[in-house]
């Protein structure tokens, strides 16, 4: 040791170095300025730029939503330019006219309730099951995938026997179509998905062969072209007398479509799950299914659940493309509702985009951060 | 049990293929008793409709269904490409910029990709084509540009360069000049991976690609005119004329990719382990330069598969355009060609297997990049 | 156990798909109580629900009168909105008994699409609508102007063929529906919009300021508008077909919605022959023999639908014109019942 303590080191300073300056304050509002938004002069101008963008793009938007937006009137009188209101905002009057179309569509007024029963029933299942520590979500998994469907069937569609009278598809609209399209895409395509996935792994050739064709078949065309070939070429499929409703039909291809989504990432969550759980279940002399069902799934589920609710963000904007085969869904009732003469006026189409904007960003803005809570939550289990 | 799986299998089979056979026997049965002519024979008739964005010539009394179809598909083609260009831009922008250290610009980027996110893309299209575009002026009251172009709601129209024959030089200058800059760069990169000396070559390399095009140009006497768009009784006639409903399905596509492309880089940039960085930083990189030489080459090998799907989907959302009325594939092949000869079958297996035979393509070139990159990591 | 039952399962399905029931239409529609009409669903004054989803038109009476017949009860029909993308299949598969639709009745559909029509309901003719501020006055100085058509139907075609024999340039914008093509239309994308004349008067009506359209003289095409059945149910096209001519016949004779009670009593044999009270010709068409004393009951006779639907009665106030009887100078003739 004092061999090397008695080199002289040459790179080694002999006298202290002149004192630096305190760095700039990284605390404090100014600080915090400094650090964030003026670090380099480069960085200064993108912020001034920025916000110049901001002043540009903000205060005309909130100007035409609220404050120039006209919020009740008779008729599209009151949202067109005069010499009071020169600058015409949204006209909210026209979607408040219009709500219960854009709600229900042209379900009878008389039975609309059961419409809200079934929102309110619907809820309640993706509550259950949405929540992790919600109790028994077990029999949440049965209430949603099983009991929930025949029930919605039963008060949408009606059943005359228990004194609802039917009511054919035709007549129904709005957001009520859009959410039973979505809620049809998401109960049927999870356990389809399942199945395309678990086959797609399987051990067996045709088995494997069926569901990656399947798959690579849905996933390489648009959606718009299983709406048409579902509307369009079912019908030539199947015999007369089945008749497959003009909703059903879109359902059907809307199913289809996800499930084929579904199962790629399904597929990733079984890829997720170490090897040695399949080893340890078969080694407890497990069936196929039993491990699957008992050991395989609920983890790959659970470790892939944020891409599961990513899927279903995408199958829930997707529910506006079945406007090709003539189904009135949110959409389409509000591009039908600006036909309306009544309402004709510049602002009418921008007011009744800007509705639908804010109700699908509300559902998918709230699936992502759902997504993401899991993610998180996961992700310190994980770390445990 | 090994029998059990035999026999499973082809249980599988057989109920797939009776589905499968029974469909069509359906169809055929269907098809025969209503006495719905099928086939392919109805390619070669005569189309007779009008479309209204031609990249190949075509005219509704001559040219036939088939002609319509290539018609469609070119223009799909070029939506595609164009959007995947822009979406690519903004999309890479936007990402880097959601990395940004500056707190506001990332917000915003954050912002932006939330708000694109999580709003239907055919909403968005309504939006830009029915509350954007259709809200330009009239024909009448037309937007004049500077060297003589319009805008209006019915499109935007811009002179049209008409290149005359002397303009083959200046593309064969243009192709030289890659060419040379190309040599150049090799050498370049030779010389440094040599010496370590780096030879700064990019001016050299833009005089090149830039210069002798330009040089061309000059020597061969301009050989360039142009078309003017004429204002009209009804219309903008002649110049280069850019459809509402063009830039509506091209604006909304990229806007909407980008969003997703943002995701995807950022995905990429944050794979790319933090030390790398700091090592690159360590030897005295200047960040552009960590960005460029260390962060960039390494991020692309994670964000170029999810990227390609991108793509993928922006090429298949632009099947939308049947909701605006852009002679895309879908609208003028399953919309027109389907309804007036009435063989939904035909009609739509062709268009599927069109869109079907893009994505396999484009996944097979996918493996072939990945096999590559794969075997240059170490 | 699990195995058999799978095997069981396939086997039903495919018993299942070998046999088709191409049933007859009449048998299968009384089966289930109900007709079922494909309709237009956007057009005013042919198909269209009001916002409670009650159906009016003249197509749509046309069903009703149908049902009439079948049912003494026209409220016994469904209808189902169709596209012109949409409406032969719907047909062909048997989603609808009966597409009454304003469809065009042309020799490559009744000859390829395995379907027959059953009798020219509406003579119509292809026009065109534009801005008055054009000022334009005839479909001849449309040179150069670019025209809103809906994709898919003879419209489209006609437009082009009227363009290019008058050796005019054209700029079409096509879109999927006669809804998007309007409201393009009025927004200013295109200088014109073309579609049959019956059904300009009626979007006419829809346009942000009416005043400020106007529809061309000129009428570039025939358009018969017919109902059409399925081929190869000749019964069913029959019953169709002389549910026209029943209610052209009570209009002929004078028979309307108000006297048909009183007319019951006349000595007129034709009236006799047409109400029922003579003859069997209700039977052959496998109804009763009052049915066409239920169609003028419940819906009237031709004039009234007409009338009440797209005539002086209506908003679109379209004249008669080719559609007055043969006797008034028109081309409807109705055929003799006996």
């Amino acid at each position: 040791m004092a061999a090397i303590a008695d080199t002289p080191v040459l790179y080694v300073r002999t006298a202290p170095a002149a004192k630096l300056p305190p760095p700039a304050a990284g605390s404090g509002f100014i600080g915090w300025l400094r650090v964030n938004l003026f670090a380099t002069p480069g960085n200064a101008i993108l912020t001034l730029a920025c916000v110049a963008l901001i002043a540009w793009a903000v205060p005309p938007l909130i100007r035409f939503l609220f404050i120039d937006a006209v919020w009740s009137g008779p008729n599209r009188e009151v949202c067109l330019a005069s010499p009071a209101h020169p600058e015409p905002g949204a006209c909210w009057a026209f979607v408040r006219v219009w709500l219960s179309y854009f709600l229900y569509g042209f379900y009878p007024i008389a039975e609309r309730w059961r419409v809200d029963v079934f929102f309110a029933a619907l809820a309640l299942g993706i509550a259950w099951l949405g929540s992790i520590s919600a109790p028994r979500r077990d029999l949440g998994a049965v209430y949603f995938f099983i009991v929930l469907p025949v029930l919605s069937f039963v008060l949408l569609y009606g059943l005359p026997a228990i004194g609802l009278a039917a009511v054919p598809t035709n007549l129904w609209g709005g957001v009520l179509v859009t959410i039973v399209v979505a809620a049809v895409g998401i109960v049927a395509s999870l356990p389809i998905g399942i199945l395309l996935a678990l086959g797609r792994r399987s051990e067996l050739p045709v088995v494997r062969w069926l569901a990656i064709g399947f798959i690579e078949f849905v996933r390489g065309v648009p959606l718009i072209t299983v709406l048409f070939m579902a509307s369009v070429m079912l019908p030539l499929f199947v015999p007369q007398r089945l008749e497959p409703d003009k909703l059903l039909r879109a359902l059907i291809g809307v199913a289809l479509f996800a499930s084929a989504y579904m199962a790629e990432v399904v597929r990733g969550g079984l890829a997720g799950v170490p090897r040695g759980q399949y080893e340890a279940a078969r080694a407890l002399a497990l069936t196929y299914w039993r491990m699957m069902g008992l050991v395989i799934l609920p983890q790959a589920l659970q470790v892939t659940l944020p891409n599961i609710v990513n899927t279903f963000i995408g199958l829930f904007k997707d529910t506006t493309l079945v406007f090709v085969v003539g189904i009135f869904d949110l959409l389409r009732t509000i591009e039908a509702a600006r036909g309306d003469p009544k309402w004709a006026t510049p602002v009418t189409a921008g007011t009744g985009y800007a509705f639908a904007a804010l109700f699908y960003f509300i559902f998918c803005y709230g699936m992502s951060r759902y997504a993401r809570g899991v993610e998180a939550r996961l992700s310190r289990g994980g770390r445990r | 049990m090994r029998a059990g799986r035999i026999a499973l299998q082809a249980l599988l089979a057989v109920i797939v293929g009776g589905l499968i056979y029974g469909a069509f026997i359906n169809a055929a049965d269907n098809l025969a008793r209503a006495h719905i002519s099928s086939g392919f024979g109805f390619w070669n008739n005569s189309a007779g409709f009008d479309i209204s964005q031609t990249l190949i010539p075509y005219s509704a009394g001559i040219s036939t269904f088939g002609r319509a179809f290539w018609v469609g598909l070119l223009n799909t083609l070029l939506v595609a490409a164009l959007g995947v260009v822009l979406a690519t831009l903004l999309g890479f922008t936007i990402g880097v910029a959601r990395l940004s250290r500056n707190w506001l610009v990332a917000r915003l980027a954050g912002g932006y990709v939330e708000l694109i996110r999580n709003v239907p893309l055919l909403l968005q299209l309504l939006f830009w084509y029915n509350a954007v575009l259709k809200s330009l002026p009239e024909l009448r009251d037309s937007i004049v540009l500077p060297l003589g172009g319009f805008l209006n709601n019915r499109g935007l129209f811009l002179p049209r360069p008409v290149f005359a024959p002397g303009f083959g030089a200046v593309g064969a200058a243009l192709f030289v000049g890659i060419l040379a800059a190309i040599v150049l760069h090799v050498w370049a990169r030779r010389r440094r991976e040599r010496t370590a000396a780096p030879i700064p070559v990019g001016w050299w390399m833009a005089a090149l690609i830039v210069g002798l095009p330009l040089a061309g140009f000059a020597l061969a006497g301009f050989p360039v005119a142009f078309e003017w768009p004429q204002m009209s009784r009804f219309n903008v006639i002649g110049g280069l004329e850019i459809l509402p409903e063009f830039a509506a399905l091209v604006l909304a596509l990229s806007v909407y990719t980008a969003a997703f492309i943002a995701e995807v880089v950022r995905a990429g940039i944050l794979a790319v382990a933090p030390g790398q960085t700091e090592a690159a930083q360590a030897l005295g990189l200047r960040s552009g330069a960590t960005l460029r030489l260390i962060v960039v080459p390494q991020a692309m090998r994670v964000i170029v598969p999810p990227l390609t799907s991108q793509y993928l989907n922006l090429t298949k959302n632009s099947s939308l355009a049947v909701a605006i009325g852009y002679p895309d594939l879908v609208q003028v092949f399953a919309g027109s060609v389907l309804n007036i000869t009435g063989q939904a079958v035909e009609v739509i297996a062709i268009t599927m297997a069109v869109y079907l035979t893009i994505s396999l393509v484009t996944s097979l070139l996918m493996n072939l990049y990945a096999r590559m990159t794969a075997i240059v990591e170490r | 156990m699990k195995r058999i039952a799978t095997a069981l399962s396939i086997a039903m399905l495919l018993a299942f798909f070998a046999q088709t029931a191409w049933a007859q239409t009449l048998q299968t529609v009384k089966q289930r109580g109900q007709l079922i009409c494909g309709a237009n669903g956007t057009l005013a004054g042919f198909g269209l629900p009001d916002p409670q989803g009650h159906w009016t038109g003249f197509d749509v009476d046309f069903c009703r009168a149908i049902a009439a017949a079948i049912f003494n009860d026209p409220s016994k029909v469904k209808f189902v909105p169709l596209t012109p993308a949409n409406r032969f299949t719907a047909l062909q598969s048997g989603e609808v008994d009966v597409l009454s639709r304003n469809t065009t009745w042309t020799m490559s559909r009744d000859t390829t699409l395995g379907l027959d029509f059953a009798a020219v309901t509406f003579f119509d003719g292809q026009g065109f609508m534009v801005h008055k501020s054009l000022k334009v006055s005839s479909a001849l100085e449309l040179n150069g102007a670019s025209v809103c058509v809906q994709q898919g139907t003879t419209t489209e075609l006609n437009l082009a063929d009227y363009f290019r024999s008058h050796h005019m340039a054209l700029k079409t914008v096509t879109f999927a529906t006669a809804d998007e093509a309007i409201k393009a239309y009025d927004s200013g994308r295109c200088d014109s919009y073309t579609t049959d004349s019956s059904g300009l008067h009626g979007e006419r009506l829809r346009l942000t300021n009416p005043n400020d359209n106007i529809v061309l003289p000129e009428i570039i095409s025939k358009e018969p508008l017919a109902p059409a059945v399925r081929q190869g149910d000749d019964s069913w096209e029959d019953l169709v077909r002389w549910t026209h001519y029943a209610m052209l016949d009570a209009e002929e004779l004078g028979v309307t919605k108000s006297n048909v009670d009183d007319e019951l009593k006349s000595a007129n044999p034709e009236i006799r022959r047409l109400l029922g009270v003579e003859g069997q010709f209700g039977q052959s068409l496998g109804l009763t023999n009052d049915w066409a004393y239920r169609i003028i009951k419940y819906i009237g006779n031709y004039g009234e639908s007409f009338d009440r639907n797209v005539g002086e009665g209506s908003p679109l106030k379209i004249a008669r014109g080719l559609n007055a009887l043969w006797t008034k100078g028109g081309l409807q003739y109705g055929l003799p019942i006996r």
